[in-house]
């Protein structure tokens, strides 16, 4: 016993000095001696577990930070100082949210169907922490490495609206039920622009996993200019339209019309108090991490370093640091634009996006047939045609999106 | 990194569905102990700012809505056939490829007249 004892000793002490020399791989190792510690038929499970509890825990943490800033930020574009009462500079904010949700009492309306009105927030925040379950955080750390992993982030992120539309439904209330519609019709149309646009990153590399797309964007150009999906004519509408697609799946404004405070309350949110609001709050800022987990995986080179003499910082560093960047541009763009109205929302994806994005489809097989082409100036020829090739149809169609209405000046009047 | 995708995927369901339900039983226990539910007549009402509630929600919704679900469904189904064609996409043939293009074009075609129909107006 005491002999296996200073063997473990020794093995944890080899672990920890494997993982300070090579502090980009030391969640891999850390996880490695954890498991190793039980019997062979646990350690699947055991793995997993280790996993979503790091999941649980740094997408928490996230959430958190996450709220706090996007207050802050709000309140400082708005030249307000945001919540600064709690802890210094409002620090603690998010705990006393916490504690004080979790303190609420839970109304739920005598019409609502309770059971449903139980499951929704429960379904909602498992469907959106299973979407993290497969994008590649660093090297070698994908939770879960599945071949299909793009198709199963997809599955799982439209999971998450139907839980939105269950919420209306077994609310029982008119604002809860046109959101959940609205939520519904939202979620329809730009699923296809936000597929489409993937698929373009999946078309030159053959393969629906995450890992091996990442991999495929390793590497530098010209050894300065990093390999990265957005830095190509396909790559750089796909991220836009990826990006606007991502809006609108995460609710977020400008594209949060399923809880349009102004016109429907709360939306599916209506009826809803007490911890089960907050669950919401968790799914919504979850999903909005994942699927900007995902536009960094697939367009802006996952964990992949900007530029070469940085490579030596750990790489789920960079995966972070690119997250939070997006996660910021959310917050800056919640700030900046008006909300859509619901016809404008559904003519932007369906006139606009769809055909965008299927036009972005055959700029990315252009791209890769003339990949061959190798006369003097090949690089512009190619950047010029799919740079055509896109720019032409998008002036005409974002165009016809236009009301052609002209509006008289505004006067005002001023009190005296 | 690991054999058993699958499994893993099991045990990760499992506890993002634990992982809610343990803060809404605390805050029940909570309840329980130190804040007593009291529902009332007017609280547990169904939230129509203010006024009382007239009929039900559960109405029927227009039936232009389901148009576009038609039109998504169609548009769903084709990615589904893009998904086998993008994964082989860098082994097929000139050929392949343009029969791929074919099947895409007709599918536009049909967004196209749903666009000149007006059926992606939302009025």
């Amino acid at each position: 016993m005491n002999e296996l004892f200073s063997e473990w000793v020794r093995r944890a002490v080899e672990t920890l000095s494997e993982m300070l020399r090579n502090p980009d791989q030391a969640p891999v190792v850390g996880k490695a001696f954890i498991v190793s510690v039980f019997p062979e038929f646990l350690q699947g499970v055991v793995g997993a577990f280790i996993s979503i509890a790091a999941l649980i825990s740094v997408f928490g943490g996230l959430f958190a930070l996450l709220t706090l800033m996007e207050r802050k930020g709000l309140g400082r574009i708005q030249n307000r100082p945001g919540p600064n009462r709690v802890g210094p500079f409002g620090i603690l904010q998010p705990v006393a949210d916490g504690l004080k949700m979790l303190t609420k009492e839970d109304i739920v309306p005598f019409r609502a169907d309770a059971f449903l009105h139980f499951i929704a927030p429960v379904i909602l925040v498992m469907m959106s922490l299973l979407t993290l379950a497969v994008i590649p955080y660093g090297r070698n750390m994908a939770p879960i490495e599945l071949d299909s992993a793009l198709l199963f982030f997809f599955a799982a992120g439209a999971c998450t609206e139907l839980a939105v539309f269950l919420a209306g439904w077994a609310s029982r209330n008119k604002y809860s039920l046109l959101g959940a519609m609205r939520a519904i019709a939202q979620m329809i149309s730009y699923e296809l622009p936000l597929l489409l646009a993937s698929f373009s990153a999946v078309l030159l590399v053959g393969s629906l996993s995450l890992v091996s797309i990442v991999d495929s964007q390793g590497g530098f150009m010209l050894g300065v200019l990093p390999k990265w999906n957005v830095l190509t004519p396909w790559g750089f509408v796909g991220f836009i339209i990826f990006m606007i697609g991502a809006f609108a799946e995460s609710n977020r404004s400008p594209f949060d019309l399923p809880e349009a405070e102004s016109e429907l309350i709360a939306g599916h949110l209506t009826e809803y108090s007490g911890f089960k609001y907050a669950l919401f709050f968790m799914a919504e800022y979850i999903g909005m991490l994942a699927i900007s987990g995902l536009a960094v995986t697939l367009f802006l080179g996952g964990w992949h370093a900007p530029v070469p003499f940085l490579g030596w910082v750990p790489s789920y560093c960079w995966f972070f640091a690119k997250l939070l960047t997006l996660a910021c541009f959310f917050i800056w763009v919640r700030a900046t634009l008006p909300r859509l109205r619901a016809d404008q929302l559904m003519a932007l994806a369906w006139k606009c996006l769809i055909p965008l994005s299927f036009i972005n489809l055959g700029v990315t097989v252009f791209w890769h047939y003339s990949a061959a082409w190798s006369f003097a100036m090949a690089l512009p020829a190619r950047w010029g045609i799919a740079f055509l090739a896109l720019a032409v149809p998008y002036t005409f169609l974002a165009r016809q999106l236009g009301t052609k209405k002209t509006f008289a000046r505004r006067t005002y009047r001023f009190a005296e | 990194m690991n054999s058993q995708p699958y499994l893993s995927l099991v045990v990760f369901a499992v506890v993002a569905a634990v992982f809610p339900l343990v803060p809404l039983i605390l805050a029940r226990l909570w309840f329980y102990f130190f804040a007593p539910l009291k529902p009332g007549e007017s609280k547990n009402a169904t939230y129509e700012c203010g006024l009382v509630s007239e009929g039900d929600a559960r109405i029927q919704f227009k039936a232009h809505y389901y148009l576009y679900a038609i039109v998504f469904l169609i548009f769903d189904v084709e990615t589904i056939f893009l998904l086998p064609f993008a994964t082989a996409f860098l082994n097929l043939s000139v050929g392949a490829v343009l029969a791929m293009l074919v099947f895409v074009l007709l599918l536009v075609e049909g967004l196209v007249w749903a666009w000149s129909k007006g059926y992606l107006e939302w009025d």
